[in-house]
């Protein structure tokens, strides 16, 4: 059933006529974001040109008891911004202004439609950049990657969006403008904030954002070397750390990793090693130099059978190309794979990687692992081959070892949100009480449920068939991005 | 024996846009930030994604090309900034190129809309009617003969006028000179090269194809003009009119084909463009395919030859210094569809003391686009305006460009204090040591 004529006018009075799509057809070329495998057809489009704007469109939901879903760029791969149907789409795709860029106290003030490079682009002028480097981020929006406090390989070093979000002005789901932060880090109260950041849209739009800005580094230098042992590449990580020294990036990847990375993308990677590590530093030209021998010489000590420096932005360039392959390539030595998504704490890796390679043996399965080696975010893929009726041995070993990182200390994590594509996992990962708060939080903010309902917490509808096997996207085959 | 393939969805059974393309898209939006048309309306539908979208949907049959679907194509410009900066190799190129006939062919126009288009061809492919068109008095005036004009200036007069103030000035001199039939090469013979001398760029910038002829000639090229050349069909053919512009795509093979050259030079970007892709236009074609393929196969950008010369061996004519910043802007049909960025600069850069800026929002379309400014003058105004606001933000003392719409488009914005010329003016005043030209 869709909206009624009524409705349809008072949208457009809230956004003005020429701001609102309503033909079904050009409606269509919305029913999907990155993740095309999920498709609504959303009932109208509005395309508000300021944040007044945005909140008139949303009073008029709340009034009428219509469900609303914000829409950036529409990059987003859980399917976060997918419409809803008989319900609208509010794209903020016209709301791109910098309003400001503060050299001095190193802050830009932005509208959410503008792009995460669109904003470094307005600071190098300054000598400065936005941080957080998700791989979209030449086209993803900034209100996207404050619904999905994204993050890209240098948020080991700088951490997610949510470290670089300082406010945000928010439009509630009853139509209200509130702020969340302020121009300062430290704000009193309850971190408002930090609870809007990350919420996928589901809390209400965001309409206003001010971030943090950081001074360019003055150079970058790359590294990939390989072990005789995963052991070994584990120590090279946790002596760089005891050194003092952060590295912007710190990558690993093994040996059926590397094998099917190198199949992928021939980016130079050796096949047979144990295990290559990807270190990258960034920083002053003198303190990057010294560092960069000090991390050479520790993977030296360690057996490092093989360094290659990146000489040059290609060559830096080909290195993340394998590593970011990864993930996808592992389809061309396995005809099925599952993807695991854990945090173990570092210092323990070495006991998890053994641990996992005996139940792999076990179970009579391989395991290949890439892993963000500085923060601890593991992920082990299990090989299997449906067709040999592996399936269920294969389901098994995953989720031991989903079990086995969250006995070590650690948990699950979910890089690329959570939006429709993992909401039935969530029971997974947390408790029943876990997500009664969560919950109970969303409801605090939408107590209609009319801001992005489906997403992120489980449904009976949306949940009643179990997710499949991992399928890659094919940009994960093709090594620009990963997806968890 | 031969079946007749079947339509695919809203597409009838010519050309229909490829399943194998349409699906190499994965919808990452990669595309997005330069496509000129999402630049000024942020609207998916108006978004290369989108387009790709809406083509699918037609391709499967869900919707219907008239209405909404063809009015987004049309709004596209062609531009292929999207070709570039796909990460996963769409070629959105032949998509649009199977897609715009078939609109042409099955999408019912407006009255006034067609009125209009029918002037358009009735005029830029023929030089003659350039000239007469352009020379200072009313365009109706000299061109009532021509059935679709007058039609137009019947039924639309404001649509003529609009159409009349587009045309810019022209010299007469100029308009009716014609190039030499064969100029030698100065000193050794490096190469021999046959020059496409276009026809807006014959008749409004016959100063370019001169200052062409004689930098070739300079850098050692004997340079042949065939008289009997005819328009490409890059308009008709980035328009989707697809049987006229393959008629002027046979006599222009028939006319280059038969000279004994290494290349066959264009100095224009849209018209390189097109013959690049005569090979793929006629691949259905058996009787065209292969000549089609060779001709296709020496087609050359006059900065590609260059280039090529100057890494094979450097310069041959000796430069005077030019003293200021030169911004270049690249032509979509260029840097975008032909992938010609490199050569440019390096040629430019052979002027001793010259210094080379870069555009911010370089790679977004200037709005010229072939007929777009005349279909769509409201956008291309945004983006004429837009492109000149960043040309001048990087003060530049000179602005050239390689392309005839764009030196008409940006020329219009910038107004007339900075000069604004083709790369090849400007090598030919460093060659010869003269002033730089304005225009
Ligand atoms: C090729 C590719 C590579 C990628 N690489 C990375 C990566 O390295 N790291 C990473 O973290 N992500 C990555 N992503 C995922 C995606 O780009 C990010 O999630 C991004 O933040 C989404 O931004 P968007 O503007 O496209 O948002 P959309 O996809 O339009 O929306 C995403 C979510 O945000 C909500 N939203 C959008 N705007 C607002 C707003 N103003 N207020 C409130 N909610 C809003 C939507 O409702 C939706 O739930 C990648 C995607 C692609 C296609
Ligand atoms: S050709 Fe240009 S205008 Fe058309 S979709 Fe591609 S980028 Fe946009
Ligand atoms: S055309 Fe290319 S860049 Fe654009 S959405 Fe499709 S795959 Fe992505």
């Amino acid at each position: 059933m869709a909206l009624d004529k009524t409705i349809h006018s008072a949208f457009a009075r809230a956004t003005g006529p020429e701001n609102v799509i309503d033909d079904p057809v050009r409606c269509r070329a919305y029913e999907c974001d990155g993740l095309t495998g999920y498709r609504v057809v959303p009932d109208l489009v509005l395309l508000p040109r300021d944040a007044a704007a945005v909140a008139a469109a949303v009073r008029v939901c709340a009034e009428h008891g219509v469900a609303f879903v914000a829409r950036g760029a529409g990059t987003g791969l859980s399917g976060g911004a997918l419409p809803v149907a008989d319900g609208v789409v509010i794209s903020l795709s016209r709301l791109r202004r910098i309003l400001e860029i503060d050299p001095v106290n190193r802050r830009a003030v932005i509208e959410p439609g503008v792009t995460n490079l669109e904003i470094t682009a307005a600071a190098a002028p300054h000598g400065l950049y936005y941080a957080p480097d998700p791989s979209s981020q030449q086209v993803c929006t900034i209100g996207g990657n404050v619904a999905e406090n994204s993050g890209g390989a240098h948020c080991l070093k700088y951490g997610f969006t949510t470290n670089h979000v300082l406010a945000t002005e928010v439009v509630l789901p009853d139509g209200s403008i509130v702020t969340f932060g302020g121009d300062s880090p430290e704000q009193a109260g309850p971190d408002l904030r930090g609870v809007f950041v990350g919420s996928e849209g589901t809390l209400g739009i965001t309409t206003k954002i001010t971030v943090r800005l950081l001074p360019t580094p003055e150079t970058v230098r790359t590294l990939l070397a390989d072990f005789p042992s995963i052991g070994a590449a584990g120590d090279v990580v946790s002596d760089i750390v005891a050194a003092g020294i952060v590295p912007a990036a710190v990558e690993m990847m093994d040996t059926l990793a590397i094998e099917a990375a190198e199949q992928a993308v021939h980016a130079g990677y050796t096949v047979g090693v144990a295990a290559a590590l990807v270190v990258e530093l960034d920083g002053p030209v003198e303190e990057c130099e010294v560092q960069f021998d000090q991390v050479k010489r520790i993977c030296d000590r360690h057996g490092c059978t093989r360094l290659h420096i990146a000489g040059s932005a290609e060559e830096r360039a080909a290195i993340w190309r394998g590593r970011k392959a990864a993930f996808a390539a592992v389809g061309r030595i396995s005809p099925d794979y599952f993807v695991q998504d854990g945090v173990v704490p570092r210092t323990r890796l070495g006991e998890v990687l053994d641990r996992i390679a005996a139940m792999g043996k076990a179970a009579g399965l391989r395991v290949a692992n890439v892993f963000h080696a500085g923060d601890g975010n593991l992920h082990p893929l299990v090989l299997y081959n449906a067709a040999a009726g592996e399936t269920e041995r294969a389901e098994r070993l995953s989720a031991q070892i989903a079990e086995l990182c969250v006995e070590l200390g650690g948990s699950l994590s979910g890089e690329h949100g959570i939006g429709t594509d993992k909401a039935c996992s969530m029971p997974k990962m947390f408790s029943r009480d876990d997500l009664a708060v969560m919950q109970r939080v969303r409801d605090a903010f939408d107590p209609d449920g009319l801001c992005n309902p489906g997403k992120v917490l489980p449904t009976p509808r949306l949940c009643g068939e179990r997710p499949g096997p991992y399928r890659p996207h094919p940009l994960e085959e093709a090594g620009v991005i990963e997806r968890l | 024996m031969t079946t007749a393939p079947a339509g695919r969805g809203a597409f009838d059974a010519h050309r229909p846009p490829e399943r194998d393309l349409l699906d190499d898209c994965v919808h990452c939006g990669f595309c997005l930030p330069t496509c000129p048309t999402y630049q000024l309306w942020g609207e998916e539908m108006d978004s290369p994604r989108g387009r790709i979208y809406l083509m699918n949907l037609a391709e499967k049959g869900e919707i219907g090309l008239q209405g909404p679907f063809h009015e987004h194509i049309d709004r596209c410009l062609g531009c292929m900034a999207c070709v570039t900066a796909c990460p996963s190799g769409v070629q959105y190129d032949r998509l649009l190129e199977s897609v715009r006939p078939q609109l042409e062919r099955n999408v019912e126009r407006s009255r006034g809309d067609r009125l209009f288009r029918n002037a358009i061809f009735a005029l830029f492919p023929y030089k003659r009617r350039l000239r007469a068109a352009a020379l200072p008095g009313a365009l109706y005036q000299r061109l009532r003969g021509v059935p679709a004009v007058r039609r137009l200036a019947a039924r639309l007069p404001g649509r003529l006028g609009a159409l009349e103030s587009l045309l810019p000035p022209v010299n007469v001199r100029e308009a009716f000179a014609t190039l030499p039939a064969h100029t030698p090469a100065v000193g050794e013979r490096r190469a021999r090269v046959a020059l496409l001398s276009g026809c807006v760029q014959d008749v409004f910038f016959h100063r370019v194809n001169e200052a062409t002829v004689r930098v070739l000639a300079a850098e050692g090229c004997d340079v042949l003009v065939p008289r009997d050349q005819v328009c490409c069909g890059a308009l008709e053919l980035h328009a989707g009119r697809e049987d006229p512009a393959l008629g002027r795509a046979r006599r222009t093979i028939e006319t280059f084909e038969r000279l004994d050259v290494d290349h066959l030079v264009t100095n224009v970007a849209g018209c390189g463009s097109s013959m690049k892709e005569y090979a793929h236009l006629l691949a259905d074609d058996p009787e065209w395919v292969e000549r089609a393929r060779v001709f296709s196969a020496r087609v050359r950008d006059v900065h590609e030859v260059l280039a090529d010369l100057l890494d094979d061996g450097g310069p041959r004519a000796p430069r005077h210094p030019f003293r200021g910043r030169v911004a270049y802007h690249d032509a979509c049909h260029l840097g975008h569809a032909q992938r010609v960025r490199t050569q440019p600069r390096a040629v430019l850069r052979s002027i001793p003391e010259l210094e080379l800026v870069e555009l911010p929002e370089a790679e977004l379309c200037c709005g010229s686009a072939g007929i777009y400014n005349l279909v769509a003058p409201e956008a291309a105004a945004q983006l004429g305006e837009r492109k000149a606001a960043n040309v001048r933000s990087v003060g530049p003392t000179v602005v050239v460009t390689a392309n005839p719409g764009c030196l008409l488009q940006i020329g219009r914005h910038l107004g007339t204090d900075l000069p604004l010329l083709h790369p090849m003016q400007l090598l030919d005043a460093s060659i010869r040591g003269t002033a730089v030209p304005v225009r």
